[in-house]
């Protein structure tokens, strides 16, 4: 039986290096949490359910909803800063 | 990642739950396998908020668990090492597959969904490097980059890469620098969109002629080989090229698109338009051969003519079938293209396109109510971008244009068997000459 030596279709990937995420919080009493609606679908209606949830089960965390400036698919500069002067953490939502 | 990562806050992404694959995918491949990520059900899109409290109040549908305790454990729960992953990861692969037998070589090009799942050509070191020999650049080369969706990361082919999936795909080796065009657009044809998009390539030029491309009956089916050949390996290079093209985890089309099977790959009918050529719109020569591509490629509406009472009208109910997202590009049969000349005395394709423009209307209210205008669209007029920044002080009922002008195009395809025609809703991206890639 004859065998074949054909080439590799697949293109060339970049290689990937470990990205070190933010230390994680001792707690949220007293913090604030963005919740980033990311303009999707009606990930706003979501996120304003979610906003309920804490006030009332973690009253004493504050949540603000804060709508990217733009489209999903570009940076967000200023949001993100906006976050890291004033907030302590972030749930982004909803990818779909 | 970007908040985490750049930002150093920590952060928790909710996602639904058809998307726990890819998302996980995207985060390994930027290098935060561990990034916190919860889960509610599909869809989001028109539930209730009592529906979408449900939502919160319930578990992750991937673990179970209780989705608010997720989310609150990824705010405030240290990572373990293990989450983090390796200090590094490369996925190259080696150039050759090894030896085995042709029945085992197809198997495993399907196994590896590295095909479309049509039968392939095994693209041997022989066919390659004929393929080869129809262009002047080294095997070596990039040619570009693409990758599936705006999240992921770029993958770079070679002019050898594009070679081989150009074998794969059963084109004649003389088609090849139109193939490296392609590539060198740099526009997927294997988009992950959920939107199940596709490509479109339009073939201009002398190459047309050279190849034997058909721009006359039949162009837009398969009934030619270089039309039909040409755009399996735009896809084919595509999907490949680009790391992957496999659902559920780098391809999320709701319903596929049966369009990508060869990225609707024509050349325009030049000899029979009225107009100038597109590429002569897009800054090439008449003398050029060039490729241009188009994405999206979903939604399609078609006629029979132009009515001497209500063309008008019916032009217009053409165009307020095609989503406002997904702009129109009118492919006319060279029939249909002289009776627009004839009933609107559009002599030159400008003329068209501001009619169309023009006559693309619909009420505010209902334009910025449409869901990918929301998504895609709303965000960019509050943003301040024209012309939708105007567009949303209009009233509710006040008529608006639909597109703009812009992302309207024409082009002209078919064999004047009759007068049909229509209207491929799309995004014109590129366009490249071949003869730079000869």
């Amino acid at each position: 039986m004859s065998l074949v030596t054909v080439l590799n279709p697949v293109g060339f990937p970049p290689k990937v290096s470990r990205q070190t995420p933010a230390a994680r919080l001792d707690g949220l009493d007293g913090k604030t949490v963005y919740l980033v609606d990311c303009r999707f679908d009606d990930s706003d209606i979501f996120l304003g359910q979610m906003q309920a949830w804490f006030a009332q089960h973690l009253p004493r965390v504050r949540t603000l909803v804060k709508r990217i400036s733009n489209v999903y698919l570009n940076d967000d500069p200023t949001t993100w800063e906006e976050i890291k002067a004033r907030g302590s953490a972030a749930i982004l939502g909803v990818g779909h | 990642m970007t908040l985490e990562i750049k930002y150093g806050v920590p952060t928790v992404a909710v996602h639904t739950d058809k998307f726990d694959r890819v998302v996980r995918s995207v985060a390994q491949v930027n290098g935060m396998p561990g990034l916190r990520q919860v889960f509610v059900p599909q869809p989001i899109m028109g539930k209730t908020p009592a529906e979408l409290r449900a939502y919160v109040d319930g578990t992750d549908p991937i673990t179970g668990r209780p989705v608010m305790q997720e989310v609150l454990e990824g705010l405030t729960r240290p990572f373990e090492a293990d989450e983090l992953g390796p200090t590094e990861f490369d996925r190259s692969t080696p150039r050759l597959v090894p030896a085995d037998t042709e029945d085992n070589l197809h198997r495993l090009f399907v196994e590896n969904r590295w095909t479309d799942m049509l039968p392939i050509v095994l693209p041997t070191e022989a066919r390659v490097a004929e393929m080869l020999r129809h262009t002047k650049r080294k095997p070596e080369e990039i040619v570009g980059r693409m990758r599936s969706t705006h999240f992921r990361e770029h993958w770079a082919y070679s002019v050898e890469k594009v070679a081989v999936n150009a074998v794969m795909a059963g084109a004649r080796p003389e088609y090849f620098p139109v193939i490296l065009a392609l590539a060198a657009t740099g526009v997927t044809a294997r988009s992950s969109s959920s939107s199940a998009m596709a490509a479109m390539a339009v073939v201009n030029g002398p190459v047309r002629r050279e190849l034997g491309m058909n721009a006359g009956t039949g162009a837009m089916g398969p009934y030619n080989h270089a039309n039909a050949t040409i755009g399996r390996a735009y896809g084919l290079l595509s999907q490949n090229g680009q790391g992957g093209s496999v659902p559920g985890l780098s391809y999320m089309g709701n319903q596929g698109n049966s369009y990508a099977y060869n990225s609707v790959t024509f050349a325009e009918n030049e000899e029979r338009s009225p107009w100038e050529p597109f590429h002569v719109q897009h800054g090439c020569r008449a003398e050029d051969s060039a490729v241009s591509v188009f994405s999206g490629v979903r939604s399609t509406a078609f006629t029979l003519g132009l009515r001497e009472k209500h063309w008008r009208e019916h032009v217009r109910n053409l165009l307020r079938g095609i989503d406002p997202n997904g702009p129109p590009t009118l492919l006319l049969d060279p029939i249909a293209a002289r009776q627009f000349v004839d009933r609107g005395g559009f002599t030159k394709k400008d003329a068209l396109i501001d009619w169309l423009h023009d006559n693309a209307l619909m009420p505010a209210g209902e334009y910025w109510d449409y869901q990918l205008v929301q998504n895609y669209i709303y965000p960019r007029a509050t943003f301040g971008e024209e012309p939708w920044a105007t567009k949303l002080k209009a009233r509710p009922d006040e008529i608006i244009p639909m597109f703009r002008r812009e992302d309207i195009h024409v082009v002209v395809v078919g064999g004047e068997t009759n007068g049909y025609w229509r209207i491929m809703g799309c995004n014109y991206q590129k366009t490249v000459k071949v003869d730079d890639w000869r």
